[in-house]
């Protein structure tokens, strides 16, 4: 299998890193890309699969940069398996698994373990992100050198936020040499309170706890400072606001290191969801509000922001497009509002979700592809550019989509043991059509189609 | 899939007339048209009539079971509705969080299942955590649920029954109380159950009140103005015009809101004075309670500005000497205990209109 030769042919060709977009055949081999644009049936290896990519596109597999499998200690959320298989169904081939395990990421021994459980679960990259601090718990630093080498490619105590500010500046300062990015949660809690969803008219109609726009970006801003002063690698997890937006541009503009990433969800549903018409306006909150499944942090927010974001994400002022997949249980939604988990399982609804963007010419399809894979490999770093790359040589790790597929979302046929997703039953237009991970196919729709073996002339 | 604005449909209520199947959950007042409000209060009369009798017991709720399961403290809302229920010969079974299987663990899904396996009919629930009646509604298809308070969110009944109370006070909507008064219902007194130019001030702490919410909804679907008044810092953000940039509620489209309150009172037919929890002033809404009391306290002074009229309403339990002075509380212009009597009809409509369907 590893060794099969396959060209896909007649596919759309994106390729940020070589900004290239143009239709044309794709030949891999022996786990790696062996050319791009046009393979001659003559340039065909003995024995090599067709696969018929007209009116499909073709890319770098994506990379996520926030995720939770939720291995170890959660493994009734989501398994490294699971979650594995779900992000290949997403077109991802690289994840980054969020630390807030039980064991946390914060010594090599986690490090190794999930290396270990990925060789032996998983069909894609695992790269695990390491703590902060000692626990996730803000007051000590975690021995981030080992951590870096042990094989962690960022630090986060993402479900919290690093709290304390000068743990957060001693942080960007002493990690500033391993050349790694810390992932904050910026989330002030003396300000975020008891919110369970955003500050605003649907929070007073529901008389749930608000969570002001005020609580990420006081935090951001307190980063931006810190990572000026520090010279520190900041990147911004999940933006949820226009303020938000606003400020990362600004400190981009002051030549300040910092990145940021934001989630399907707040490019794309707002608040309104929470009402449980699946965004429908209502004047009733009717039978289906407090809809937990569109619990998540940072909050669901108004259209205003959900605006905001998107142009930031396509002008560049947003690096890249994250998942925070967070996956759940079913009793850990299914009950109120105010004790229902965060989080939306949202690997197998991402690229779907993401394409009502550009379905709507709100964000180009080549802007969509480069914030799902050239951009969250620079935030990772250079040595990170093969993951993201088309060019020759490199690992063949892409995914093929069909943008213009139309399908429903069915939790029933998740991957992910996480079904809390508010997208159930609606239908989205864009699906995967097969995932290659090293050369290997780690997901196939029934979409796929091989074309029948011709003798060579 | 579409990407919603705010909230914008303010005729709602020509949505909900169109085919509305009958009633099975009151969960809050947002989805009851005006028609259907008086309605409910219109069987109120009829029910306040049994109350009034030497035995006050009817059989229309005969061999049906109502549970009321109450996660928080309450006195008035939980006696209301066993008596709601006793007059008119249900059984009905109260259940609190203490002392059942909540204490170990239990989740209010389960708590709930089990409860409709027994066979109820209607479970009544009061829960600390907005939207608990909806969990319940959502995933128990044979019971009916009644909203009897949740969270921060809404308490329908309460609302209820302070309309029925202003109505009857002023004398608007059906005016014989007698039972004949139904059948003469004609054409005329349709429109005079409107509270179009009456003035409703709520008074205190909006951002943390149930009955405001509900309140809001239920005045306003009726047609009255209603002016809220209080600390900024317990207002919906969303209600503060000038704190600009979020969405708007469809709450902040009724509502006006005057921090003065001396301003406010003017010309009132209403004034409401909630609760306030003496906790806000640790949690830092407030300087102190004795800044407001200066600011807020409903006051003969005060009232002196509303309408010669005007009615004092309070949901209960009181704080006297905080939100309302003692002089009001007990004063000619109070309503409050015709409140709690009031309440005890318009639950037995409830009951009623959800176990038998609406009146003819």
């Amino acid at each position: 299998m590893e060794t099969d030769n396959i060209v896909i042919r007649r596919a759309r060709i994106i390729d940020p890193r070589r900004q290239l977009d143009r239709v044309g055949d794709v030949l891999i081999g022996g786990g790696q890309i062996l050319g791009t644009g046009r393979v001659g049936v003559d340039r065909r290896p003995e024995g090599c699969r067709v696969i018929d990519g007209s009116g499909l596109v073709v890319s770098p597999g994506f990379i996520d940069l926030h995720c939770h499998l939720r291995e170890p200690g959660f493994e009734y959320k989501e398994t490294i398996a699971a979650g594995s298989k779900a992000g290949a169904k997403g077109g991802f081939t690289t994840l980054c698994c969020m630390p807030n395990t039980n064991p946390p990421i914060d010594t090599a021994a986690v490090v190794e373990f999930i290396h270990q459980r990925a060789r032996q679960d998983s069909l894609i990259r695992i790269l695990p992100i390491g703590c902060v601090t000692k626990g996730r718990k803000g007051h000590e630093l975690a021995e981030m050198e080992e951590l870096a080498s042990a094989g962690v490619v960022a630090f986060s105590d993402d479900g919290d936020p690093v709290y304390d500010a000068n743990i957060m500046r001693l942080a960007l300062t002493y990690s500033s040499d391993l050349g790694l990015s810390i992932s904050n949660h910026c989330q002030e809690r003396s300000l975020s309170c008891n919110g369970v969803m955003a500050e605003g008219s649907v929070a007073t109609h529901l008389g749930l706890d608000g969570i002001p726009a005020a609580a990420e970006e006081a935090m951001i801003a307190r980063d931006i400072a810190l990572a000026e002063a520090t010279g520190g690698r900041l990147h911004v997890a999940h933006l949820s606001t226009a303020g938000s937006v606003s400020l990362v541009r600004q400190a981009k503009e002051r030549g300040i290191s910092v990145t940021a990433e934001v989630c399907p969800h707040h490019l794309t549903i707002t608040d309104q969801w929470v009402f449980g018409s699946k965004g429908q306006p209502t004047a009733a909150a009717g039978g289906l509000a407090y809809d937990t499944s569109t619990k998540v942090y940072p909050p669901l927010r108004s259209q205003r922001d959900v605006d905001a974001l998107v142009t930031g994400l396509a002008d560049g002022v947003i690096d890249c497009i994250a998942t925070d997949h967070a996956p759940h249980d079913v009793t850990s939604k299914q009950v109120t509002y105010q004790d229902a988990a965060f989080g939306i399982s949202v690997l197998e609804t991402a690229l779907g979700s993401l394409l009502q963007l550009v379905h709507g010419r709100k964000l180009s399809m080549g802007a969509m592809v480069e914030r799902l894979t050239n951009g969250p490999a620079r935030v990772l770093g250079e040595s990170f550019a093969d993951l993201a790359s088309m060019e020759p040589g490199t690992p063949a790790d892409i995914v093929l989509f069909d943008p213009n597929a139309e399908w429903t979302v069915d939790t029933s046929e998740f991957e992910s043991k996480g079904k809390n997703t508010p997208l159930e039953g609606t239908v989205l237009k864009g699906r995967v059509v097969a995932t290659f991970a090293a050369g290997n196919i780690v997901y196939e729709s029934p979409e796929l189609r091989f074309e029948a073996p011709r003798a060579k002339p | 899939m579409s990407l919603s604005r705010t909230i914008e449909t303010p005729n709602i209520d020509d949505a909900l007339a169109v085919a509305r199947p009958p009633r099975k959950h009151v969960l809050d007042l947002d989805d009851f048209s005006r028609e259907e409000i008086s309605e409910v209060l219109e069987s109120a009369r009829s029910m306040k009539e049994v109350l009034g009798r030497d035995i006050k017991k009817v059989p229309a709720l005969r061999g049906r079971v109502i549970v009321t399961l109450f996660y928080e403290a309450s006195t008035r809302t939980r006696i209301s509705f066993e008596e709601a229920g006793k007059v008119l010969s249900a059984d009905v079974i109260n259940m609190s969080a203490s002392g059942s299987s909540a204490e170990k663990g239990e989740s209010l899904l389960n708590t709930g299942l089990t409860i409709q396996a027994m066979g109820v009919d209607t479970i009544v629930i009061r829960h600390p955590h907005s939207g608990a009646p909806y969990l319940l509604a959502q995933h128990l298809n044979k019971v009916s649920i009644i909203n009897a308070g949740d969270g921060l969110h809404a308490h329908p009944t309460q609302a209820l029954l302070d309309l029925y109370t202003v109505q009857d006070k002023l004398g608007v909507g059906g005016q014989g109380s007698d039972s004949q008064g139904a059948d003469s219902r004609g054409s005329d007194s349709r429109g005079s159950d409107s509270m179009e130019g009456l003035k409703v001030v709520i008074v205190g702490d909006v951002l943390h009140s149930r009955v405001a919410r509900s309140n809001i909804w239920g005045f306003a679907k009726m047609g009255a103005k209603v002016v809220l008044s209080g600390p900024n810092t317990l207002m919906p953000p969303d209600l503060l015009r000038s704190k600009g940039n979020i969405a708007r509620s469809q709450i902040a489209s009724m509502v006006e809101v005057d921090t003065n309150l001396d301003r406010a009172i003017e010309g009132a037919d209403v004034v409401m004075a909630l609760r306030l929890q003496q906790e806000r002033q640790n949690a830092g809404f407030l300087p102190s309670l004795r800044e407001y009391i200066r600011r807020w306290q409903v006051t003969d002074d005060r009232l002196a500005k509303a309408k010669p009229k005007a009615m004092v309403m309070h949901p209960g339990p009181m704080n006297e000497g905080i939100e309302i002075s003692n002089s009001i509380a007990h004063g000619g212009s109070s309503v409050i205990e015709e409140q709690v009597t009031n309440g005890v009809a318009v639950r037995m409509a409830l009951l009623y209109k959800l176990t038998i369907g609406a009146p003819e």
